[in-house]
């Protein structure tokens, strides 16, 4: 298998394009890691499904077709289009990336308490990088994923949020990606770097969002640092539309103390690959993955989590849960590494599908890899179906079949979304998953 | 109100009901008596529009439409209720929410106002009162970890809210210790109106000392073999189903229904 086969020369141009743009105001840093970051994307190529990694998930879709590098996409775009997306009420600032650029015009930012920076990142980077240097690509490694190398050698654009020592932010931050194919099919590379000092506290909302039918592809990288006792939730809202090509890798490293919580909805996307990885570097850390999504049609959501406990007396708790219809297909893979250091682990991982179709499946796969001795590690997995009976027993009171269901998939999912702090996206989320759900014909339960 | 001629219900590949004959009148109480297996529930599940068993013959007409050609919600917008033998336990469905969305189902249907929290909340309360219902089972997921007993009340509590014009009650009193079983059926002859019609389905006649029936018939394979009044409980109760079935087999007319 030769792997330069499997980056195709159609992104081959992509990056010596990007290469040559980047002469202009990159800190030289910056430079040389997209290099090398271009470089290793280049020997690695895609993934295929021989990788472990990739077992279950095709990427070919991605691989065989041309993307051309999104430009700014602002004609195809109205400003009503992005009203269903928009967390404006909820959020203490809403930034707006439209094809992977900042949109200033379409972004609100109210005032916030000293100490907090939220911008975009290419505008950081061309003033003062100092700040983020000591971060930005540093908290996602490269060296054998080749998406998170693509996106570091040719991110244009993304958010920057800073939340200074002991500053809290109270509202959340949103940071929306719109991505439009603009008439052809088209790629984009955000790129969110989070730092939150010691002892701070702040939520962040991702949303990726997309016009219904057009087709693209997201290759997104998020970086997030939870100082010594600061306390980080970080919610993520993939809504692509229905046949964009989704890849989000999100890599967290917590420090003494620190405090993190990941919810990851997934309801958008015909190809999506989700990877969480959360490193415990430090003693009494606390940390939740959540997860929630939803497929129907022909739809693949692969969810990748890995919790690394490196440092002893650290928590986490992991919930994933998956609804999944006609044809749809889901992967997770949750992995679970205690260091030999890492004594008291408590780890708790659960993860739960349910297929609303025969046709419907998903191939899960929990990986403990334990190497301390004093630890209390558990996991569990199921898959279930409908419960016909149950549907029966709503409908023989009264409620339509539609109803019935969505109490029960509500209740399903009820794991998940009770455990989310910020109750007003909660009920944004659970109005979506409803809307969303696919209509009665495509159950097993006859009318 | 409700017509049964001639019903042949299959389930899972073998005839369970075998030619039932059965009318009932508004204001009147039925008991269907019988053994274990001999097709009682299957008869309440398929009034209420169980998807999982065949009619292959005969009629059902409640209030002289076409019971069986419609689907389970529209049977009980229209006021048919059933009491479970085994209610379902729905982990994650708030009980008191599920009721007020079948409750407001059926007001929509009958173009009366949907009720807000508040006045749902009252008339709740009344109910529960007269069951005698710990209202803490109100806030709890619908049926999960009730006792047996509890669930029997919820499903009566149940009924007692949605305030059906035909309540079938399943085998109510299995679970129910004999306060409970006082109480539940004392709640059950309050809903014993002249529009209402009962149809109380029981393995044991010790109910029907609480829930006195106008007409009771025995169901034994599938066919209801003997019907009577009141009395007819008592005689099972002393003789056992056997000599029914004896008789049955010797080819003794079914009753009249
Ligand atoms: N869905 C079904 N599929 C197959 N057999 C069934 C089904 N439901 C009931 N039966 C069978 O039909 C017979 C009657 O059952 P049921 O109506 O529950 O009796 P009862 O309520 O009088 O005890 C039993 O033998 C039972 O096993
Ligand atoms: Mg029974």
């Amino acid at each position: 298998m030769t792997q330069v086969a499997n980056a195709p020369d159609r992104y081959l141009e992509e990056l010596e394009r990007a290469d040559a743009a980047w002469g202009r105001g990159a800190p030289a840093w910056l430079k040389r890691t997209r290099k090398d970051a271009s470089g290793r994307f280049q020997s690695l190529g895609f993934p295929t499904t021989d990788d472990e990694e990739w077992r279950f998930t095709s990427v070919a879709p991605i691989a065989e077709a041309t993307f051309a590098l999104a430009t700014d996409g602002r004609a195809a775009l109205r400003s009503a289009d992005l009203a269903p997306f928009r967390l404006t009420d909820l959020a203490s600032a809403e930034l707006v990336f439209v094809n992977g650029r900042y949109a200033a015009d379409l972004s609100s930012v109210r005032p916030l308490p000293r100490g907090v920076r939220i911008e975009s990142l290419a505008s950081r980077l061309a003033t003062n990088a100092s700040e983020v240097e000591p971060f930005l690509t540093r908290v996602a490694p490269f060296e054998r994923q080749p998406f998170t190398a693509l996106n570091t050698a040719l991110f244009g654009d993304g958010a920057f949020v800073h939340v200074a020592a002991k500053v809290a932010l109270d509202a959340p931050i949103h940071v929306l990606f719109v991505s439009t194919a603009d008439g052809r099919p088209t790629m984009t590379h955000p790129r969110v770097l989070v730092v939150a000092g010691e002892s701070s506290q702040a939520s962040i909302v991702e949303s990726y969002v997309g016009p219904r039918g057009d087709r693209y592809f997201t290759n997104a990288v998020t970086e997030v640092v939870v100082s010594e006792n600061a306390s980080v939730d970080h919610y993520k809202l993939q809504r692509e539309s229905l046949d964009a090509y989704h890849i989000g890798t999100m890599h967290l490293i917590g420090s003494r103390n620190a405090r993190f919580q990941s919810h990851s909805v997934s309801f958008g996307g015909s190809l999506v690959r989700n990877d969480v990885i959360a490193v415990l570097d430090g003693e009494g850390i606390d940390c939740t993955l959540n997860g929630l999504y939803l497929g129907d049609g022909q739809r693949l959501v692969d969810n990748h989590t890995v919790i690394d406990h490196a440092k002893p007396h650290c928590g986490s708790r992991e919930v994933y849960k998956g609804i999944l219809a006609d044809h749809a297909r889901a992967v997770f893979n949750g992995k679970i590494i205690v260091r030999p250091d890492a004594q008291k682990t408590d780890a708790k991982q659960t993860n739960k599908a349910l297929l609303l179709s025969e046709d419907a499946q998903i191939n899960t796969k929990p990986q403990l890899e334990i190497f301390a001795n004093d630890v209390k590690c558990t996991h569990g997995a199921a898959v279930g179906q409908m419960d016909d009976e149950a549907i029966f027993y709503l409908r023989a009171r009264g409620l339509s079949h539609d109803e019935a269901r969505n109490l029960l998939v509500h209740a399903f999912a009820g794991d998940v979304l009770n455990r989310m702090p910020l109750e007003a996206l909660r009920e944004h989320v659970e109005a979506v998953l409803l809307r969303q759900l696919p209509h009665a014909t495509s159950l097993r339960t006859r009318p | 109100m409700l017509t049964i001629t001639n019903l042949h219900v299959r389930g899972g590949n073998r005839e369970i009901l075998r030619g039932i004959n059965l009318s009932i009148d508004a204001g009147e109480v039925h008991a269907i008596m019988g053994p274990n297996g001999s097709g009682k529930s299957t008869l309440a599940r398929v009034l209420a529009g169980h998807p999982e068993y065949e009619v292959t013959q005969g009629t059902v007409l409640y209030d002289g439409r076409d019971l069986l050609a419609m689907d389970p919600e529209s049977r009980a917008r229209e006021g048919v209720f059933m009491a479970f033998q085994y209610p379902v336990e729905i982990p994650g469905v708030n009980n008191a929410y599920f009721l007020k969305a079948a409750l407001n189902a059926l007001r929509k249907h009958r173009g009366l106002e949907e009720l807000d929290a508040m006045e749902f909340m009252s008339l709740v309360r009344a109910r529960m009162q007269m069951l005698d219902m710990d209202e803490t089972l109100l806030t709890r997921p619908v049926n999960e970890g009730f006792s047996g007993g509890e669930k029997k009340r919820n499903e009566i509590f149940q009924m007692a809210v949605l305030e059906p014009r035909l309540a079938i009650l399943d085998e109510t009193d299995s679970g129910l210790d004999i306060d409970a079983l006082k109480i539940v059926a004392a709640g059950v002859m309050t809903m014993r109106t002249p529009q209402r019609a009962i149809l109380v389905v029981t393995h044991y006649q010790r109910l029907l000392n609480y829930i006195v029936p106008d007409f009771v018939h025995v169901l034994t394979d599938g066919r209801i073999v003997r019907s009577g009044g009141k009395e007819l409980a008592l005689e099972l109760e002393e003789k056992g189903y056997g000599w029914l079935e004896a008789d049955h087999v010797a080819g003794a007319p079914a009753g009249k229904a």
